[in-house]
């Protein structure tokens, strides 16, 4: 694989994780639990949104031939998409989602430190950009896993409810393919089997202040990074690509 | 009625910049001032418009009543000499 295709695909890796957890988000919209909660929840959508269209239009121009970043969001299909498992599980409730956020925010922000040294001046960039909003999407998220682990009973079993539902999904967020193969070697991309513990002890940590547990055994389901997604993405993809989809090249 | 359950509210004071008087910009809902400050930057400052922010229960906050309006306000109203309105106002300046 050469180095320029591999940063393409790269990049769509990233910007899908963003594109789509930005598009969960979204759905909260009007149905936060306070008010303030839901202009949290869609202002780090819209955070996720903007990254998305930044990883997607470096990557439009690698691709050239007049391929534009709505191109790539917005017309590829369900395996076209590289997008992690954990961000297109559904929302489920308050918890639910905050528990996602929290798992996908710490590997983002190691994911970002990590790209913020890279080789590519452009990934270096960007990762720089976004890891501002990305510190402050995990902080929010720890916060409330922490208060729900020591709210009430209720909470707490449904904090841990969703740790255990979601914890399956979190060995796909380092998969690695011959992408990464070609990009650790240039020094651009980042060995993320070294990036897996330290996710694990940043994790632990928190969820460790919250008195939740982690799940010990599981069965680990991937897929995410070789365009292999659970059955909810494509339902996602519907809604999200509707508008370009009917009315094609549609702007404002 | 409909029972609350927006949590308690507070009143959020923005600085623009540092020097600068912290100036209220509205209020917001929070369980505690950790999570009033977080919400108080999501409602006011993501758009760049403060430095730093204070966050005060609304419930601390001492404030006059309606009623009392006449009393409290309405007496420097007659009484124009306490403001410098009679003053010539040196050449280019805007205010005194």
């Amino acid at each position: 694989m050469k180095t320029k295709e591999a940063i393409y695909a790269y990049c769509l890796r990233i910007a899908d994780n963003n594109m789509v957890l930005a598009q969960r988000l979204a759905e909260w919209c009007s149905r936060g639990p306070i008010l303030e909660e839901d202009l949290a929840l869609t202002n780090i959508s819209l955070d996720l949104l903007g990254q998305a269209e930044n990883f997607y239009g470096y990557a439009a121009a690698i691709k050239g031939n007049g391929v534009q970043a709505d191109d790539l969001a917005f017309l590829r299909t369900e395996r076209e998409y590289y997008n992690n498992l954990l961000v297109e599980q559904p929302n489920g409730d308050f918890a639910f989602t905050m528990m996602k956020q929290l798992l996908y925010a710490a590997f983002a922000k190691l994911l970002y430190e990590g790209l913020s040294t890279s080789n590519d001046a452009s990934f270096q960039s960007l990762a720089t950009k976004g890891l501002k909003e990305i510190k402050y999407h995990l902080r929010h998220s720890a916060d409330w896993i922490v208060r729900f682990g020591n709210g009430t009973e209720e909470s707490a079993s449904r904090a841990q409810f969703a740790l255990n539902e979601l914890w399956p999904y979190t060995d796909d967020l380092f998969e690695m393919n011959a992408v990464d193969a070609e990009l650790i070697g240039a020094g651009i991309s980042l060995n993320l089997m070294d990036m897996q513990a330290h996710w694990k002890q940043l994790i632990t940590e928190i969820v460790a202040d919250a008195n939740l547990h982690i799940p010990e055994t599981v069965n680990s389901i991937k897929g995410g990074c070789n365009g292999i997604h659970s059955e909810h993405l494509g339902h996602l993809l519907c809604e999200m690509q509707y508008l370009q989809r009917v009315h094609p090249g549609a702007s404002w | 009625m409909e029972q609350n359950n927006q949590l308690a509210q507070w009143e959020v004071f923005v600085q623009e910049k540092s020097g600068k008087p912290y100036e209220h910009a509205g209020s917001i809902h929070a369980s505690d001032k950790k999570m009033a400050l977080q919400n108080a930057r999501d409602i006011y400052t993501r758009r760049n418009e403060g430095r730093s922010l204070w966050v005060v229960p609304t419930d601390f906050i001492a404030a006059t009543d309606r009623d009392d309006e006449a009393e409290f306000f309405d007496p420097a109203e007659d009484k124009t000499y306490r403001t410098p309105n009679f003053y010539k106002m040196p050449k280019g300046s805007t205010n005194i």
